[in-house]
Order: structure tokens, then sequence, then C-alpha cells
């Protein structure tokens, strides 16, 4: 328990502690904020000791009173797919303050306490397992998410940050009222608890596999949570906030953005739709499912006439996660662990990406890729380093983005839910296209001769930078080589997942329809 | 009986008290410019005490349950949980008011210490909306609190928009309080009855009710909404709160408006079915129409309320548009009349004290003289300038706009929870969008604060009380947003124990 504890609120404790120190004294504040972050990394990596991957159920789960009349309560835990995403947060955050340390300059106590309010806020999307908890963090996500890009974020931050923050609230109020109808509904009609009232996950979850709510209910609750998620991850056409917000963010904002806050999206696909409304998901499958391959052949598209390289890797995230997605909704195991391990790996190779970008941007102050050519000459390292990114984004074999593009669309192409090979046929294009685009803006930024003296005597990386990235690139090559032991993390949660919609899916029309009138015959009851 | 009787109607008696005797300690130490202050200060902490301590110490097992058992000096007031909650809301937004004017009237030299007995008064008006039983006696209440109101918004007599707003909103205040007296004269006549507890059983249980009946119920719902400031009788509020002096506007817009909606619970509550059955007793008086009718009151409110807000450059009179929005989202609780639904008004309105005092007070700081450093414009850069007024007016715009984890969020999502229960979806949604829509002023003038850069406009402002004020609210913002249970427990246990 102690140390999901300390991995939970350690943060928020910097945060309020950074709030103490003197502002002028930038450097003492930056190497507090790390230790922080870094102490939370090395406790969050003990979870791994005390987490049970042969148990496919919620573990280490805490709960606690909170809101008694309306059955609210702080009720924590993880499964496979929490705590790899739990992972990714700790070591993103750190690796993120680490990467500040050369990109913000101006106003540090404040940002360096919002880093670390975000990763609190964070980590409690992946651990709530309650509906109002999940909310409080998902939309406490906002704050310092918008005063990172609209303080720190470049010309047109005010412009970005205030899409971030509308497009992000306009998916949660909605959300927010569709927890509360299934709060009531599950709390009055299913389990008559005296509140009449619930949003705990464990309750829900068992209440609505016993008594799913009636399809035309389930249709608009599903839209409703999947609009906010499918804002956040972002699928086609809801990108629109995300090129915005990532040119605009600081390096690390969008490293941020793109290694851990799109995946709570996704994330909630799977916790949220798939577990509490599974006769709708399955319904919805096929038009998601378009919709992400659109998502994966638009991005990959738009990213390719980019001639901002920021703005590049922004788009080619929209294509990424199409593949998150369509795994997500092809409802088989490879598919679903294809999908998580993808989360995983976008995490890791967009967030160097940007890392990468911004190493540029810091020397040069421009994102241009016709401003550069030939930096291969005068900086070697950073081009090794960059490669290997861009490689891994690619989907290279022998590097991460091969095994969860793989698994993805195998999962896809063998999927009852979708129907088609179509999907996998169509979105097999975008891997092409992705070595195309990334390549392609490679070739054209790194290679060549120098044509702009201007990059003449740009200085290699620096120790901080070195540090910054090895981390990763140990990461992006070990779940290209060995990804069981990744993937063996969320095996049996994924298939427990799996099971329960295979079990929805085979037969059970008669049995909703049964439920139907079991629900109808409540409210009946409850009328009288 | 009578033991406990004294011990109900304590806080009023002691409010009126020191209300009265305020202006007659004035009177005696006329030079000193601080009495005033204190003596008001100190009241109303007794006061607080008093209404603490009559729902609290209080044995429970000596009071009866059944309401006509309750009711005390004659059936005229009742005590009920609910009203004695709201006393302590009234006088805590008395004290917040009073911390932050001595620093704002000092600045306008208008120290004055009629300000603090007004305040006093009015908050015995509330009291009195909150305990009575008899419609005379909410009339009284309604009046006293209003002609307190309509002194204090034309405080400064010799700014044009305070006598303005002074002005417009006494004419219009008597023009409403006619509809209002109309009604009852109505209800009166239909039912023969001025007891309200006893006209509303007339109105719920009576086969075939006379129009003149339905006529009285829609006068007063008139008369009470012109209080609220809900739609389409809210046109007066943002002239008034922007001509006030500003942190009367924030009294007035928030402890007055729970007064005015205490009104509206006590009177239309029992008239609405607590069950979602219909009532089909009578044709012409059906209970469901009434809620309906409030329901879409609410809804037009929240809209209307936001999309006006939406255009304005003045920070003041964008506050008062969108208090009119919250007025609408309060009124939610009374379409759902059910346990979440009270639960929601108390603690909403709770939230919204502090919120929209606290955003009031930090307009009043900023503010100079001949209405300069009102507009968003110059708000910019103010979190380099004063970093402890943006950083709290911060909080309390994104608690308005109902983000988590400030308080503003968990009031609504009560709010929304009743709608819900009591099977108006369609509201919850008109209420999400509403939302959506104050976000994007709410967010303007956060953008304003923190992502300009500073104009040359703003002074320093000086250390004071009103700082007092600030830290109250914010810190009540966030420990309540993220422990909700206090208020949620208390209102709860309000109701459980004396139900109404």
């Amino acid at each position: 328990m102690a140390p999901l504890f300390i991995t939970l609120f350690l943060p928020l404790a910097g945060s309020l502690f950074l709030l103490l120190l003197n502002k002028d004294k930038p450097k003492l504040i930056k190497y507090t904020a790390f230790g922080f972050s870094f102490v939370t990394f090395v406790v969050s990596l003990f979870l791994l000791y005390f987490f049970n991957q042969n148990n496919p159920n919620f573990q280490l789960v805490f709960e606690a009173v909170w809101i008694p009349s309306i059955d609210a309560g702080f009720r924590i835990g993880l499964d496979g797919m929490s705590l790899l995403l739990l992972l990714l947060t700790t070591f993103i955050s750190t690796i993120t303050i680490l990467s500040s340390f050369g990109a913000i300059e101006k106003r540090e106590k404040e940002y360096y306490a919002m880093i670390l309010l975000l990763q609190f806020a964070m980590t409690g999307v992946f651990l709530a397992l309650d509906l109002l908890l999940f909310f409080v963090f998902w939309e406490l996500i906002l704050i310092p998410m918008y005063f990172i890009i609209g303080i720190w974020g470049g010309k047109d931050r005010i412009y970005a940050a205030v899409k971030f923050f509308i497009f992000t609230a306009v998916g949660s109020l909605f959300m927010l009222v569709a927890i509360v109808w299934l709060g009531y509904y599950t709390g009055t009609y299913i389990i008559h608890n005296s509140a009449g009232f619930t949003t705990n996950f464990f309750v829900l979850k068992s209440a609505l596999s016993n008594h799913p709510i009636p399809i035309e209910v389930q249709r608009w609750l599903f839209i409703a949570f999947a609009l906010s998620f499918c804002i956040k991850v972002p699928v086609f056409p809801l990108h629109t906030w995300l090129p915005d917000a990532h040119t605009e963010a600081p390096t690390p904002g969008s490293v941020v953005l793109a290694g851990v806050l799109l995946k709570m999206g996704t994330y909630g696909l799977v916790r949220f739709n798939l577990e509490l409304f599974p006769q709708a998901s399955i319904e919805f499958a096929p038009y998601i499912g378009v919709l992400a391959v659109i998502g994966i052949i638009y991005g990959a598209l738009v990213s390719m006439v980019q001639t901002d390289v920021k703005r590049l890797v922004a788009f080619s995230s929209v294509s990424h996660l199409g593949f998150v997605v369509l795994g997500i909704f092809s409802m088989t195991i490879e598919g679903l662990q294809g999908a998580i391990i993808q989360m995983v790996n976008h995490g890791l190779t967009t967030g160097m990406l940007f890392l990468c970008v911004g190493m540029i941007y810091e020397r040069r102050h421009s994102r241009d890729i016709a401003e550069f050519g030939g930096l291969a000459r005068v900086m070697p390292a950073f081009t090794v380093f960059f490669g290997i990114a861009m490689l891994g984004s690619v989907g290279l074999p022998g590097l991460n983005g091969f095994i969860g593009e793989y698994l993805t669309l195998f999962g896809a192409f063998k999927s009852p839910v979708l129907g088609s090979q179509w999907y996998t046929i169509v979105s097999a294009t975008g891997v092409i296209f992705a070595a195309i685009y990334l390549l392609w803006m490679f070739q054209r930024v790194m290679f060549g001769t120098i044509t702009n003296h201007k990059n003449e005597n740009l200085k290699d990386l620096n120790k901080r930078e070195w540090a910054t990235l090895i981390p990763i690139v140990i990461l992006i090559v070990w779940i290209g080589v060995h990804p069981n032991s990744f993937l063996k993390i969320s095996e049996n949660s994924t298939k427990a997942l799996v099971n329960k919609l295979e079990l929805v899916k085979s037969g059970n029309q008669k049995n909703i329809k049964v439920k139907v009138s079991q629900v109808k015959h409540y409210s009946v009851n409850k009328n009288k | 009986m009578m033991g406990y009787e004294i011990q109900f109607i304590l806080p009023a008696i002691l409010i009126s008290f020191f209300a009265t005797s305020a202006i007659v300690i004035d009177a005696i130490l006329l030079k000193n410019k601080s009495v005033g202050f204190y003596y008001s200060i100190i009241g109303l902490i007794i006061t607080i005490i008093a209404a603490v301590f009559s729902l609290y110490k209080t044995n429970v097992a000596l009071i009866p349950a059944h309401h006509s058992d309750r009711l005390i000096t004659k059936g005229m007031l009742v005590f009920s949980g609910y009203a004695a909650f709201f006393d302590i809301l009234f006088c805590v937004a008395g004290i917040l008011t009073i911390l932050a004017s001595k620093q704002y009237l000092k600045r306008e030299y208008k120290e004055i210490n009629e300000y603090y007995s007004l305040i006093l008064l009015s908050i015995a008006g509330m009291m009195i909306i909150g305990h009575a039983n008899n419609l005379l006696v909410l009339f009284i209440g309604i009046e006293l609190m209003s002609i307190s109101f309509y002194i204090l918004s034309g405080f400064f007599r010799t700014n044009a928009r305070s006598v303005e707003a002074a002005l417009k909103y006494f004419l219009l205040g008597a023009f409403a309080t006619g509809f209002l007296l109309y009604g009852m004269a109505l209800i009166y006549g239909a039912t023969g009855n001025i007891d309200i507890n006893k006209a509303t059983f007339f109105m719920t249980t009576v086969v075939k009710a006379p129009l003149i009946l339905s006529i009285g119920v829609g006068l007063l719902i008139i008369g009470l909404s012109f209080k609220v400031a809900a739609f389409p009788f809210h046109q007066w509020a943002p002239d008034v709160y922007h001509g006030a002096p500003t942190v009367v506007a924030g009294f007035m817009s928030t402890a007055g408006k729970a007064a005015a909606l205490l009104a509206m619970v006590i009177v239309i509550r029992p008239l609405i079915p607590q069950d979602i059955e219909k009532h089909e007793l009578n044709q012409i008086f059906n209970g469901d129409t009434i809620r309906l009718i409030i329901a879409l009151i609410s809804a037009a409110t929240m809209l209307i309320g936001n999309i006006s807000a939406l255009v304005q450059k003045n920070v003041k009179r964008m506050l008062a548009y969108s208090s009119v929005a919250h007025a609408g989202y309060l009124l939610m609780g009374i379409v759902a009349n059910n346990p979440k639904g009270w639960d929601g008004i108390a603690f909403y309105a709770v939230a919204y004290m502090f919120m929209q005092i606290g955003a009031f007070v930090i307009i009043s700081l900023l503010e100079r003289n001949n209405e300069a450093n009102l507009d968003i414009s110059d708000y910019a850069g103010l979190s380099r300038t004063h970093p402890i007024l943006a950083a709290t007016m911060g909080i309390f715009m994104f608690s308005l706009t109902g983000i988590p984890p400030f308080a503003g969020f968990i009031g609504k999502y009560y709010l929304f929870a009743s709608v819900i229960e009591s099977g108006y979806v369609w509201l919850a949604i008109i209420a999400v969008i509403a939302s959506l829509i104050s976000l994007y002023f709410y967010i303007g003038l956060v953008i304003s604060m923190y992502f300009k850069e500073p104009g040359e406009k703003l002074q320093e402002t000086e250390k004071g009380l009103s700082y007092v004020t600030l830290g109250i609210a914010s810190v009540a913002l966030i420990i309540f947003g993220v422990f909700p249970s206090y208020i949620i427990n208390l209102s709860h246990q309000c109701f459980n124990l004396f139900l109404f």
C-alpha cells in the first residue's frame, strides 16, 4: 500500500513544497523538483515487486470513505494496464523535468510546481477506481496543462491553451452527466443501496455485467464517455486541438502531452467504455474502427506536408494513436495487448522525438525543416539518438514501434467484432506512410551538406541531454527485443476483459432482452 | 416547549437586536469610526454561535418530528434545520462582507457606520424568510431584506451609478413586491389560509382548484423570480450589481440570492411532488406543471445569464450576469425536490457565497474612483503585479466554472445528480451547456491575469482585512472541494432531523 500512496502523493507534496522555496534560486527549485519526481519513479518501480502478474483483478486496492451520501469513495488500485501506464507516467515525468532545465527560463517556481501537480493528477487518473474520483483527477489535469501551455508556450500560446481547455472540457462535462446517470441508475435500480447512487467502479462493474443497461440507453452513455476520451486521444475528427497544443507548448509540455496525457483517453476507452458498456462497444466498434483507420491515414498524409518539425511529430501522433484505438476496438487479446504496449511505445518514441526537436529548437530557435540540413556533420551523437527515436516511430523490427503496430494490426485482422480485413489492409499502408514522412524529414534535416551557415557551429549533446535520452533508448530497444517482459504484466487483466467481451458477444442478444424487461420491472416497482 | 422555542428563534432575535442597537451605539459614539465594524462582527459571531447551538446542542429526542409541532410564536415562524443551516450561511456571508468593507469604504471616503447596521438588518430579513411559516411573515422578511439592499446599493450617494442602481432596484423591486403581495392575497382568497403549510396542503389536496389560485401561485412565482433574478425578471440584476458598491454587490448576489431562493423553496417545494409519479388529483392545479415551469425558468436563466456574460468587457458586469446564471443552477435543486437536490442547494449556496464574495472583494481591491480598473484588459498581467490576488481570483474563477477540486464542482455534481434522479436529464444537459459557455468568460479573465503582460495602470493595493476574506474564501473552497462531506453531512443532518 505504501508505495502506491507515495507514488500518488509525493508529487503533490513536492508541488506544495516548491511553493515555499525562494523564487530567486532557480537551481535549487530545479533540483528539488527533479528529486521529488525521481524518488517517485524509484518508488513506483517497487510496485512491480508487489504486483502479482498472475492475478487479473485489481490489486493493492485501497478504499476510504469520501462522500458517503453519494457513495463516492477514495478508491485506488492497479491492474496490469494501469501499472504499465503508471510506470510510464512516473518515468516520463522524471524525464520531462530533466528536459525542462534547458527549456524553461522564466518563472521556474510556478512551472515546476505545475509539472508536479500535473504528475499527481495523471497518476490519479490511472489509479482511480471511483468514477467521481476519476473525474476529479481528469479535470485537474486541465489546470496545470492550461497554464503550462499558456504561460511558457510559443507565439500563439493563448489560442492553443484556450482551444485545449475548451475541447477537453466539452467532452468531459457530457461525461459528467453520463457518470451521474450511471451512478443514479445503478444505485437505485440495480444494487438498491441506501444512497441510491454509486460511483464505485467495482460495484458498477459487477452490477452492470449481471444486469446490463438497456442498449438504447447504453448507446448514449457510450457516446458521452467516448466523446470525452476520443477528444483526448485524439480520434479523427476531434483532433484539431492537438497540433496547436503541441506546437505552442514548451518542449517538456509536448513531451508530457504526447507521453502521458493522450494515453488517458485510450486508457479510459478500455477501462470504462469496454468494461461498463460492452454491448454498445461491440455495436460501435466498426464505426470507431473506421474513424481510427481514417485517423491513421489522415495523420500520416498531413504529416507529410508539414514544414514544421514539431507539427509533423504532432500529426504523427494522430496516426499512431489510430493504431491504439483500432487495437482496442478489435476486442481481441492481441489487439488490446498491442494497444497497451503501443500506448507505452508512443509515449517513449514520440516523447523522445519531441525532446530531440526541442534540443534543436533550443540551439537554433527554429523548427522549420527548410532551415536545416546536414546536422549529422556537426551533431553526430544527436543524430544517432534522433535516428533511433525516428526508427522506433516508423516501426522498424527490433525497436518498440514494430511490436505494437504488428499486434494491433494482427488483432484487427482476426477480430470478429470489426468483421472485415479491410481495416488491417488499409491501416497497414499507414505504416508505409510513416516510413515516408519520418525518413524524408530525417533526411532533409540531418543529411546532405550544410546549406544554412547558422547550423555550422551547433554544439552536440551535453551531459544532461545524454542523461535525458539514454534511459528512453534503453527502453525502446528493450521493448523491441524482449516485449514479453512488458506484455506479460498486462496479459492476465487483458485476457479477463476479452473473455468477458466474448461472452457478451456470443449469443447475448436474447439475454439483453431479458434484462431490459427486468429493468422495466424494477422501475415499475420503484414508481409504485 | 418554551425552552427550545427560545432556542430556535434566538439567532433571529440576536441579529435583530444587534442590527438596531448598532444604530444607537453609533449615535452615542459618533467619533469612533471603528465601533460599528467591531460591534457588527461580534454580533454576527454571537449569532452564528447561537445558530450552531440551536442545531447541535438541542436534545434531538425532545424535538417533535412533525412540522405542526415545531411551530413557534403561534404558528408565525417554524424551526427547521434547513433554516438554521442558512442562518449560519447568511452570517458567514455577512462577516466576509464586513471584513472586506472596512478597507473599501475607507478608500472611498464613505466610512459611515449605518452601513454595518444595514448589513445586519438585511441579514435579519433573510433569517425571517428562512423561518417563515406564514405568507405575511415571509413578505416582511423579503421586504426587510430588500429595503436594506435598496439603501445599500445607493450607499455611495454622490456617485451617479450607485444612485441609479438604487433607484432602478427600488422601482423595479417595488413593482415586483406588488406582484408578490397580490399573489399572496389571491392565495389567501382561494385557500382561506395565510399559513404556508395549511395553504399548500389545501392546494395539493383540493380536487378542483379555482382559477384564482393558479393565478395567485403564478404571481407569487413571478415576484420571487424577480428577487432571485431569474429569467425573464433578471434585467435589473446587472445594472444594480454594477452600480452598487462592489462589496455590497458581492453580498447581495450571494446571501440575498440565497435568501430569495430559500423563500422559493419554502413556498414552492410543498407544491412539487417528491416522487416521480404524477399528481392527477386536479386538472387546473398540477404540481408537475409547476415543476416544469421552474425547470424552464432554470434552464432559461442559466443560458441567458451566461450568454449575456459572454460579451461583457467589464468584470463587475460579467460577474453580475453570471450570477444570474448561478441562480439558474440553484433552481435545479427546487426542480428536483429530492434529498440530493436540497443538499445540492445548500452546498452550492455555500460554495457560491465564497467564490462570488471573494471575486467581488478582489474587484473592490483593484478598482479605483471613477470606474477605473474594471475592464478585463485592466487585469492583464495581474499574476506579475499582484500574485496573491491573481492566484485567489484564479481559484474563484475555476470554482465558478465548476472545475474540480474546488467546491463549485461538487455543488454542481449534486445538482446534476438531483435533477437526473427526478427524471429531468434534459435540464442537466442544458446546465452542462451553460457551464461550457461560462467556461469561456471565466477562463478569459484567467488568460488576462496570467498570460498577458502587465499594463501600466494597476497601482499597489494596500494590505488589509480584505485579504482575510480572500484567505477564508479560497481555503474554504479548496477544503470543501476536497472534503465536501463536512457540509453535506451538516445539511443532511438538518434535513433528517427537522425536515422543513
